[in-house]
């Protein structure tokens, strides 16, 4: 079983348009896993129904007691987040200004303070119209995707692909350089990078291959709106020959993209367009890549 | 000898897993003894941030001197681990225990 | 004034927005935009500028002092980040996993985790066309956002009176850097794409901005290009629509080389005046 991981370091690249169209080549081949918590998208072009799904916890909050509560203010004089406000005669938590670092509970002389796990969303395992299973995630607001959860829904995907004796994961990676994005390449056998010819993109591209590049994961590049800018295109070009990133496809700018998505369904999915034909041909080099 | 690995399980048979902050155990194989001993890592993998130096230390204790794994340390658990003297060797996430064992002795598996 | 400007994801246009707005604003009004979105920022790439000044910026971390350390191993067991370990006779600390609590330097029975302020990224001030321009970048590697934000926030309130209109680009997201970005705003405006993962996106922003208590309205970038799902979700929900930016390729080109669009597309301009006249609204009493 192979983990293929699609990672752009930029928001609207086209990553999830051109992970669910992968999704849909390689349909009951894989098990997908929507990484991508903060902007779950991929369940509106997969269409899943859940089977099963778990309520998920990460980090602890403050939470006092206020029938033991003295109203020292140890606590409030101890929390850097001003997260312990003295109101209407008592010292209570504001949930999101408290970081869980847990010092005020340390320090509370009558143990008023305790430690909760903080629910911070659910996840899901479901049946997509792919036949595909698809694992995902919903977080609650204000609530931040973690190492944790990302290796949560990868390790659902896994699980599931090997049970039923899947080919695949593909994973739609989480965006930026942090944690969430560390976990879900972890254990990747190849990573997909998608950019766009614009300065932006650039720039992030090159800031997520770093990371790419640490945990010596074998990577390819999809470009997005390759048309849109030959000059910025050609930066690309140079970076991915530099750096022995193989050049997957270029594709075009085409509003046919968001027509696809406005009807649920992916690119490869409408009427021959010139993307279609460029992610077939680019779900074929990955296997190829990937020696099935 | 003593060799680390990060594993799914704690025998020759168990996968490699490719992880390492996040793996499920690190098994530990001491050649001249013969013998295995274990740590079920899934408590520190479960953390939300910062598994990586905290696995890092439990190697620390454990202290071999080659571990094996799969994709290599991240930045953090890296920079922890630059503070032994083991020796770290990649590639192996794919594997069997036994074969990165063999790997390993064969000199196939490149150091990080 | 202080009006953030934000979306539930990255790639719909907060900084096409926030940068055409600044620019447009500023003929007739004093205006600072401030790029809080740490970790990319990208609105300078569109800005033509002249620096002013450049700050670091530190936050405090704990610093091992081996000679009073005795390894009990304290800090680590109250570290709930897992920033401080014990390797061995060495006790290691991990900058950019420390939240800054103090817990550690506090409970250390021997003072041996002192405090000390450590780079966390470069606040830069900037003369921009008729605009002043505030940015603050992470440094490679620091992953933390908050601190950040929140020192570049108290900048621009020390450095610029209440008569000045305070433009915040946004990070991208629902979680703890938006929140800290638009807590203190006066009223949020969100830029969303019609489409399905535009109206989905945006559903969660408006969820943040009503639990924030936020005053807000939304303006959709693309208009043309999907559908109405959006239109019909923000007159469902009696959220007001500022302006609706017109899809064109001329305008995607004029993005990807940095270039501001009003200028070049009138259209937009024209759009551009609406969520003026909104500002301006909310400025004389929120009754427009």
């Amino acid at each position: 079983m192979k983990e293929i991981v699609v990672i752009s370091g930029k928001g609207g690249t086209g990553k999830t348009s051109i992970t669910a169209s992968l999704a849909y080549l390689g349909a009951d081949s894989m098990v997908i896993a929507d990484c991508d918590v903060d902007a779950a998208d991929m369940h509106l072009l997969m269409r899943p129904e859940a089977v099963s799904s778990e309520g998920f916890t990460s980090g602890v909050l403050a939470v006092i007691d206020q029938s033991r509560c003295i109203g020292c203010g140890r606590c409030a004089q101890a929390c850097r987040y001003d997260a312990i406000p003295y109101r209407d005669g008592q010292y209570t938590v504001t949930p999101l200004d408290c970081e869980g670092c847990g010092y005020c509970a340390r320090i509370c002389p009558v143990g008023a303070i305790s430690m909760v796990d903080q629910l911070v969303g659910e996840w899901y395992l479901s049946t997509t119209r792919t036949g595909a299973s698809m694992v995902h995630a919903r977080l609650g607001i204000g609530a931040e995707n973690s190492g944790k959860l990302v290796a949560k829904v990868k390790n659902e995907a896994k699980q599931a692909a090997q049970e039923q004796g899947k080919q695949y994961v593909l994973v739609d990676g989480s965006p930026g350089i942090g944690c969430p994005v560390v976990s879900s390449l972890s254990g990747a056998d190849f990573v997909v990078l998608v950019t766009e010819p614009t300065v932006s993109g650039l720039h992030d591209l090159q800031r997520v291959y770093q990371l790419v590049k640490r945990f010596q994961i074998p990577a390819g590049c999809i470009i997005n709106k390759a048309d849109l800018n030959g000059e910025v295109a050609a930066q690309i070009h140079d970076f991915l020959k530099n750096e022995q990133i193989v050049h997957i496809a270029d594709l075009p700018y085409d509003e046919a993209f968001t027509r696809a998505m406005l009807e649920g369904k992916t690119i490869v999915e409408v009427s021959d367009n010139p993307i279609g034909e460029a992610l077939s041909d680019s779900w074929l080099q990955i296997q190829t890549i990937l020696g099935e | 000898m003593n060799i680390a690995f990060t594993t799914k399980g704690t025998d020759w048979k168990d996968a490699m897993d490719p992880r390492f902050g996040r793996a499920d155990y690190i098994l530990v194989y001491n050649e001249t003894e013969d013998t295995f001993s274990s740590f079920d890592n899934r408590a520190i993998s479960g953390t939300a941030h910062g598994a990586g130096p905290q696995t890092a230390q439990q190697l620390f204790e454990m202290n071999p001197d080659v571990l094996i794994t799969g994709n290599g340390p991240g930045g953090n658990a890296a920079a922890a681990l630059q503070r032994s003297q083991m020796k770290i060797f990649i590639g192996a996430g794919s594997m069997t225990v036994r074969e990165a064992y063999e790997a390993y002795k064969a000199g196939k598996l490149n150091q990080a | 004034m202080k009006v953030a400007i934000a979306s539930g994801k990255g790639g719909t246009g907060k900084t096409t927005l926030s940068t055409n707005l600044a620019s447009y604003l500023a003929q007739d009004h004093a205006i600072v935009l401030t790029d809080l979105d740490v970790e990319e920022p990208n609105s300078g790439l569109f800005i033509e500028k002249t620096l002013k000044y450049e700050q670091k910026r530190s936050r405090m971390v704990p610093v091992w002092e081996s000679s009073t350390c005795t390894l009990c191993g304290r800090c680590q067991q109250v570290c709930n980040f897992h920033a401080v370990i014990k390797l061995g006779r060495e006790i290691m600390v991990f900058p950019e996993l420390c939240h800054g609590c103090y817990a550690c330097s506090e409970l250390c029975p021997h003072n041996a985790l002192p405090m000390q302020p450590t780079p966390m990224g470069t606040l830069t001030a900037s003369a921009a066309g008729g605009f002043d321009f505030i940015e603050s970048r992470l440094d490679v590697g620091q992953e933390q956002a908050v601190p950040l934000i929140a020192q570049t926030l108290a900048h621009v309130d020390e450095h610029y009176g209440d008569e000045v209109i305070k433009l915040y680009d946004c990070p991208p997201g629902t979680s703890c850097p938006v929140i800290e970005s638009i807590k203190d705003a006066d009223i949020v405006i969100l830029i969303t794409e019609p489409t399905p993962f535009g109206l989905h996106d945006l559903s969660l922003a408006v969820e943040t901005a009503r639990k924030l208590g936020k005053e807000f309205a939304v303006v959709i970038n693309r208009h043309g290009i999907g559908d109405d799902g959006v239109a019909e979700y923000c007159s469902r929900e009696g959220i007001k629509v500022l302006a609706k930016i017109p899809n064109s390729r001329k305008a995607a080109e004029l993005y990807s080389n940095g270039e501001l669009m009003y200028p070049h597309i009138p259209e937009i301009a024209q759009q551009l005046e609406q969520v003026s006249q909104y500002i301006m609204g909310q400025m004389n009493g929120g009754e427009a």
